[in-house]
C-alpha cells in the first residue's frame, strides 16, 4: 500500500473518532475544539490525495479548508459568541451521551452497509475508505444536530455534516472545479454570518440560546373549538 | 442574451437598492426592474418554444423547457410580491429606516431563485440553492419578533442541514459521470444524454442522498416542519415567494435527477416517490383539518401539493409528468395570490387566528370575496387551473394502471378539500365578531391581488397555445414515456 493511502486511511479514521468525540462531548468549546481538528484532518487528507493524484484542485480545497473551517469560523463564533462559548459549560441532549454513542455507531455501521458494496465494486482503496466514513459523519452529524438542543452546536454539527461530504468528495471527484469549491467556501463563511446574527439576535429577544426555549409555534388541537 | 439579462436584473436591482442616493426609491427601483425581469422571462421563453433551448454561456447558463418554466413562475410571483411589499411593507411601523435593506435582499433571493433554473451546470445548481436559503432565512427574520426569530431559526436549521446531505448527492452524481463517459463538462443535457452508460447504483444514491437533502428544503413531510412556521411569521410578500416559488425550485432540482434517472429504466424509483408524495400530502391533510392559523393553513396547503407533484412524477408518464409540470405553475401562481389576501386580512384584521375572524365578507366585501375565491382556486374546485391539472394527475395515473394510488390521492385531496374550505367558511361567512373596523388596505396590494387573481381565473378556461407547448416541452424533460 503506498504512503499515500495509508496516510489517507489513518486521516479519515482519525475524522471519524472526531464526529464521535463531537457526539460525546458536553462543553461547546470541545465541540468546537473537535471540529478544527477534523477540519484540519480533512486538509491532510485533500493535500494526500493531490499530492498523489496531481489535482491542483484538491490542494485549493485543502487550503480553503483552512482558511474557512480553522480559522475564520472557529474566529467569528467567538467573537460573536464570546459568553455563550466560554460561560456556559454544558450542552443540553434530548438522548444522554452513551446512548448518543451507541446510535453514532449504529450510523457509521449503516453508512458502511449501505455504500460499502457500492464502493468496493466501483473505485479504489481510497474511495473504499472515505466514501463511508464521509457518509457516516453526515449521518453522525445529522444526528447531533436533532439531538442537540442549542443553536451553536447545531451550527458546528452542520458544519461537520460539510466535513463528511468533501471526505467523500476528495475521493470519488477529485477533478471537481475550482469554482464549486470557492462558491462553497463562500457559503460556509456566509452560513456562519447569518447564523450567527441570528442566535445573536435570539439571545437578545428570549434571553438564551437553547433551542429547545423556541416553542412558540405549534398546533394544539385541543384548544381549537 | 436575454438569459443572461435574466439573471442580472436582479444584481443590479439589488446593488440600485443598496446605494444611499436611491434607497428611499428602493421600491420603486425594485417594482421597475422586477417587471423588466418578467418581461426578459417571456422573452426567453418565447426562444425556448421557437428553438427548443435558450443558451446563455454555452455550458453554464442554458434553458430548456423545464428551466424556462421555471424562471417564468418565479418572475411573474416575484414581480406581484414587489407591487404587493409597496403597500404591506410601509404598514409595517419600527422598519422605515430598514426598507431599503429588505428590498436588497428580496432582490438577491429573486436573484437566487432564477439562477437556480438557469443554470446548466449541476454543482452551481447546488450553490444557488443554498443562497436561496440564505437570503430567505434573512427575510424570514426580518421582523425581529420572537415568533420570526423561532421561525427563522427551525427553518434555518432544517434546510441548512439539508446542504451537506445533498452535496455528497451531487459528488456521487459527478463521479458516476465521470467513470461513465469521461471528460465533456457536466451539464443536465449531457447527463440525461448519457444517463445509460452511467452505473445505475450510484445513480440511485445520489438521488436519494439529493432527495432527502433537497426534500427538506420543498417540504416534503416529515420535514416540512420549518415551512408552517416560516411561512406564518415572515413578512407576507415573502410568504407569498416561500410557498409560491421557494419550494418549486429545490422541487425542479429534484424532477431533474429524476429526468436523469428515468434514462435507466432498471432503477425502480418512481414508487419511491410516488410512497413519499402521498406522505406529504396526507400529513397536510389532516393537519389542514386542526390548523389555527389561516397563514399556516395555506402553508400546509404548500406541502400538500408539493407532496401531489411528486407523485405525479413518480407516476412517470407523458401524461402525468403534463399534470405535474402543470401542477407547479398553477400551485406556484394560485398559492401566491393566496398569501396576497391573507396579508391583506392580516393588515385589516390585525390577527392570524382563525377562530377571531368571523363574517369576512360583510368586514371587507373584497377581502372576503377574494379570500374565498383564492381558497377555491388553491383548494382545486372547477373552473379553476388546480381543478384541471389535479384531475389530470388522477386520469394519468388511473390509465398507468394504478388505481390504487390513484384512490388515496384522490381521497387525501377531498380531505384537503374539506379541511381548507371549513375554516375558509367560517371566516368568510356568518356574523362578525368584535367592534368593526374600517381599515383600508393600500391601492398596491389591492392592485397586486387583482393581477395576481387574473391568470387563476383565465388559466382554468383557457390555456395560450405558447404556454401548453411551454408545459409540453418542460414535461419532455422530466423523461416520462
Amino acid at each position: 500500500m503506498p504512503v499515500g493511502e495509508s496516510l489517507n486511511t489513518l486521516s479519515a479514521g482519525l475524522i471519524l473518532i472526531c464526529s464521535f468525540a463531537m457526539v460525546g462531548t458536553r462543553q461547546v468549546q470541545g465541540v468546537l475544539r473537535f471540529f478544527i481538528v477534523q477540519s484540519l484532518l480533512l486538509a491532510a487528507s485533500s493535500f494526500l490525495l493531490g499530492f498523489d493524484e496531481h489535482s491542483i484542485h484538491l490542494w485549493a480545497l485543502g487550503i480553503i479548508t483552512i482558511v474557512a473551517k480553522v480559522i475564520v469560523i472557529p474566529w467569528i463564533l467567538k467573537r460573536t459568541l464570546a459568553r455563550e462559548l466560554y460561560v456556559r459549560r454544558e450542552i443540553e441532549q434530548t438522548v444522554n451521551i452513551p446512548a448518543s454513542l451507541l446510535l453514532s455507531l449504529l450510523l457509521a455501521v449503516g453508512a458502511e452497509l449501505l455504500v460499502g458494496p457500492l464502493s468496493s465494486a466501483m473505485g479504489n482503496l481510497v474511495v473504499q475508505v472515505n466514501l463511508p466514513i464521509g457518509l457516516a459523519c453526515v449521518l453522525i452529524g445529522a444526528y447531533s444536530l436533532a439531538a442537540r438542543r442549542e443553536a451553536v452546536p447545531q451550527l458546528i454539527g452542520i458544519l461537520a455534516m460539510e466535513n463528511g461530504a468533501f471526505l467523500a468528495g476528495i475521493a470519488i471527484a477529485a477533478e471537481l472545479p475550482l469554482i464549486a469549491e470557492l462558491a462553497v467556501a463562500i457559503d460556509v463563511v456566509l452560513i456562519v454570518v447569518i447564523v450567527g446574527l441570528l442566535t445573536r439576535d435570539i439571545k437578545r429577544t428570549i434571553g438564551t440560546t437553547e433551542a429547545a426555549g423556541l416553542s412558540e409555534l405549534k398546533e394544539e388541537p385541543e384548544s381549537w373549538r | 442574451m436575454a438569459l443572461i439579462a435574466v439573471v442580472v436584473t436582479p444584481l443590479v436591482a439589488a446593488f440600485l437598492c443598496w446605494l444611499p442616493p436611491i434607497r428611499k426609491i428602493a421600491w420603486h427601483v425594485t417594482v421597475f426592474l422586477s417587471c423588466v425581469e418578467f418581461a426578459l422571462a417571456v422573452v426567453v421563453s418565447a426562444g425556448v418554444i421557437a428553438r427548443g433551448s435558450v443558451i446563455g454561456v454555452s455550458g453554464w447558463f442554458e434553458a430548456d423547457g423545464l428551466a424556462a418554466l421555471v424562471i417564468l413562475i418565479v418572475s411573474f410571483v416575484c414581480a406581484l410580491a414587489a407591487v404587493f411589499s409597496g403597500g404591506y411593507m410601509s404598514q409595517q411601523k419600527g422598519h422605515e429606516d430598514r426598507l431599503w435593506w429588505f428590498y436588497s435582499m428580496y432582490n438577491l433571493l429573486v436573484f437566487a431563485l432564477v439562477v437556480v433554473p438557469a443554470l446548466a451546470e449541476p454543482n452551481l445548481v447546488w450553490v444557488g440553492v443554498e443562497l436561496v436559503t440564505l437570503f430567505s432565512v434573512l427575510l424570514v427574520s426580518y421582523e425581529n419578533t420572537v415568533g420570526a426569530l423561532e421561525a427563522a431559526w427551525k427553518f434555518s436549521v432544517l434546510t441548512i442541514m439539508g446542504a451537506p446531505i445533498a452535496l455528497l448527492g451531487f459528488l456521487v452524481l459527478f463521479w458516476a459521470y465521470r467513470t461513465g463517459v469521461g471528460h465533456h463538462p457536466e451539464t443536465w443535457e449531457a447527463l440525461r444524454a448519457s444517463a445509460s452508460s452511467m452505473s445505475p447504483a450510484l445513480l440511485k444514491l445520489s438521488f436519494l442522498l439529493v432527495f432527502v437533502g433537497f426534500g427538506a428544503k420543498t417540504g416534503f413531510a416529515p420535514m416540512h416542519t420549518w415551512l408552517p412556521d416560516a411561512h406564518s411569521q415572515a413578512p407576507t410578500p415573502i410568504c407569498a415567494v416561500l410557498s409560491g416559488v421557494k419550494t418549486t425550485v429545490p422541487l425542479y432540482v429534484i424532477l431533474r435527477f429524476l429526468g436523469i434517472l428515468l434514462g435507466r429504466p432498471e432503477v425502480h424509483i418512481g414508487g419511491f416517490m410516488i410512497v413519499m408524495g402521498l406522505i406529504s400530502v396526507g400529513i397536510a391533510a389532516f393537519l389542514l383539518l386542526q390548523v389555527r392559523d389561516y397563514k399556516r393553513m395555506f402553508a400546509y396547503s404548500t406541502v400538500e401539493h408539493m407532496g401531489i407533484i411528486l407523485t405525479a412524477a413518480g407516476l412517470a408518464t407523458r401524461a402525468s409528468d403534463f399534470g405535474s409540470v402543470s401542477q407547479m405553475l398553477n400551485h406556484s401562481i394560485t398559492k401566491s395570490l393566496c398569501f396576497y389576501v391573507a396579508g391583506a386580512i392580516l393588515m385589516t384584521l390585525e390577527t392570524r387566528e382563525i377562530k377571531s375572524i368571523r363574517g369576512l365578507l360583510r368586514i371587507s366585501p373584497f377581502e372576503g370575496a377574494a379570500l374565498l375565491f383564492c381558497s377555491l382556486a388553491i383548494a382545486g374546485a372547477p373552473p379553476f387551473p388546480i381543478f384541471l391539472s389535479e384531475f389530470s394527475i388522477l386520469g394519468s395515473g388511473v390509465q398507468a394502471g394504478h388505481p390504487v394510488v390513484v384512490t388515496i390521492l384522490a381521497t387525501l385531496i377531498v380531505i384537503a378539500f374539506v379541511g381548507l374550505m371549513m375554516q375558509v367558511n367560517r371566516m368568510v361567512f356568518g356574523k362578525p365578531i368584535g367592534p368593526p373596523r374600517r381599515v383600508e388596505i393600500p391601492r398596491t396590494c389591492r392592485v397586486a391581488i387583482v393581477m395576481a387573481a387574473i391568470p387563476v381565473a383565465v388559466l382554468g378556461v383557457y390555456i395560450p397555445a405558447p404556454l401548453y407547448h411551454l408545459l409540453n416541452l418542460a414535461a419532455q424533460q422530466l423523461g416520462g414515456r
